[in-house]
């Protein structure tokens, strides 16, 4: 029975950690590349999760909205490199910090005056919508089994496109020593203006494939943003595979500690301590990792930077 | 020979420390010219302004016949110059390979360009370790990689700024054979080094700075002839 549960907790962790990969990829490439630090990423992963939802409402179609709010979302995240990010790479962190915040308060507004302040329905794709059974014992949703999927699918690709292609080594280069990647030739503001693209169009995913497991609402990407900084953290600013190690890490860690700690707790404390101390100590265990992590490697698990 | 690259009047500032007042210099095609000095003198930043780092305050730098002061850093490059920087700045998160490879191009427009099979053959030491990553690298293979890096690029004029530092006795000859054999090919080649005596044989032309300032200019055999020259502005 707790192997079942803890099989089923894994899937859970694996399908979090993958979406938070998505995130956690567009900005520890951000952040290494061009130093900066881009608070609004969570509003890109807002923005595609609201253009999916109102997507798959006018189309009715799940499969047809998706690529669509993928697109959108990339050529907005591309005006707003362009038109505002641009100017703030020669700026110290302080004030990127500044403007970001500021476009999460706008975007959080501007989506307000849009799609109003109740959450947004995006429900599963009919054909998904029931559970499978994976062992004896062992049903879980397909539409989380898809997630997986389609987190491993890009996962891969991503790693690919950064391992083994020009424009990935480049991408690397750039995000490890920007100056002497400039003084190889390399047009490092188009490279980053291509790589913004590519990162909000991942955020547009994960808020599309999440949508529909948790709420579409206004915020939802303050919170998810505060873990994919956990994750570039503990992985390395700049590393790609430091993304998907720590994404993994911080999904599985988060998850399963959520699931079994407080009844962990339950075994050998007292009910009136274990009741605070179990869900309490579960909701730091990511901070605690990334703590220990930076004690033994303070770069995170793969520096980008030698 | 027409020149290459032409320096003049070159005056480049660090915020308010100024630390080149109006520096000149010429490099014709196929040649070796040296910058020479004692440490501080601005050297480096001559090189960071060529390469468009650190842009110059005044003065111009024309590269075959256009004005590249107000360029960028890689337009600059792709325009035909490659820089072999101080430190070496070898990418420690790509492999050797992908070094020579992803930056490959030919920029001089060579009907027999430089290839990583060629790069290979030049430095055979970096055919054994393409698979390493930059960081795992001894001083002397990186070096070499910076090199290779550079001659990838196919350019008009390689900059080497103090390639040899800190390299042991037996892998810096390595790096003067590769200089001789580069000029043997017709490469140009500015080099910031203070082994006189090396750079007499191999390079051209000699800049002696001191202070930002060009202190004199002249062919290897005349600075070969005047030994208080090297006293005087480099201490040796």
């Amino acid at each position: 029975m707790s192997g079942i549960l803890l099989l089923e907790q894994s899937l859970n962790g694996l399908q979090f950690g993958l979406m938070l990969f998505l995130l956690a990829a567009g900005l520890t490439l951000v952040f290494g590349i061009m130093d900066m630090i881009n608070l609004a990423h969570g509003s890109l992963y807002m923005l595609g999760a609201y253009l999916m939802a109102t997507l798959a409402q006018a189309t009715g179609s799940f499969l047809v909205a998706l690529p669509l709010a993928i697109v959108a979302t990339g050529i907005l995240g591309v005006l707003l490199e362009m038109s505002l990010l641009r100017k703030l790479y020669q700026r110290d962190h302080l004030a990127q910090v500044l403007a970001t915040f500021a476009l999460i308060l706008i975007a959080n507004e501007v989506v307000r005056m849009i799609w109003g302040a109740q959450p947004m329905m995006l429900a599963t794709p009919a054909v998904l919508s029931g559970p499978v059974d994976l062992l004896p014992g062992l049903s879980y949703p397909s539409y989380r089994l898809l997630v997986i999927g389609v987190g491993l699918a890009v996962a891969a690709l991503l790693y690919w496109l950064v391992t083994r292609t020009r424009t990935g080594m480049l991408v690397r280069a750039g995000a490890s020593n920007r100056e002497m990647a400039t003084a190889m030739g390399v047009n490092i503001k188009r490279l980053f203006t291509i790589v913004f693209g590519i990162g909000a169009m991942l955020c547009a995913l994960a808020g599309a494939l999440l949508g529909p497991l948790l709420a579409v609402q206004v915020g939802m990407g303050e919170e998810i943003l505060i873990l994919a900084f956990v994750v570039i953290v503990i992985g390395g600013i700049g590393s790609i595979r430091g993304a998907l190690v720590g994404a993994l890490l911080v999904g599985m860690v988060d998850t399963i500690g959520r699931a079994f700690l407080p009844a962990l707790f339950r075994e050998f404390l007292p009910p009136q301590y274990a009741a605070g101390l179990g869900p309490g100590l579960a909701s730091i265990l990511i901070y605690l990792l990334m703590a220990l992590v930076l004690f033994w490697k303070p770069q995170g698990l793969f520096p980008a930077r030698g | 020979m027409p020149a290459l690259l032409e320096i003049d009047a070159l005056e480049t500032a660090y915020g308010a420390s100024q630390v080149l007042f109006g520096l000149s210099l010429q490099i014709r095609e196929g040649e070796v010219a040296t910058l020479l000095g004692r440490n501080g003198m601005g050297k480096t930043t001559t090189v960071r302004s060529i390469m468009g780092l650190t842009p110059a305050r005044s003065g111009s730098i024309r590269f075959r016949g256009k004005d590249i002061e107000a360029w960028s850093p890689d337009r600059i490059a792709r325009a035909g110059i490659a820089l072999v920087p101080e430190g070496r700045q070898i990418f420690p998160n790509l492999t050797v390979a992908e070094h020579l490879v992803a930056f490959a191009a030919n920029r001089n427009g060579s009907s027999n360009p430089w290839t990583l099979q060629r790069v290979y053959d030049f430095f055979p030491q970096l055919a054994e370790r393409s698979r390493n990553m930059g960081n795992q690298l001894s001083g002397g293979e990186q070096q070499m990689l910076a090199i290779g890096r550079a001659l990838m690029t196919n350019p008009h004029l390689v900059i080497l700024d103090e390639a040899t530092e800190g390299l042991a006795p037996l892998i810096r000859e390595e790096i003067w054979r590769c200089l001789t054999a580069l000029k043997a090919a017709g490469q140009a080649i500015l080099v910031i080094d203070k082994y006189v005596e090396r750079l007499i044989e191999i390079a051209d032309t000699h800049t002696l700075i001191e202070r930002g300032r060009v202190a004199w200019q002249g062919s290897s055999a005349e600075l070969a002839g005047n030994p208080g020259l090297w006293h005087r502005y480099l201490g040796v």
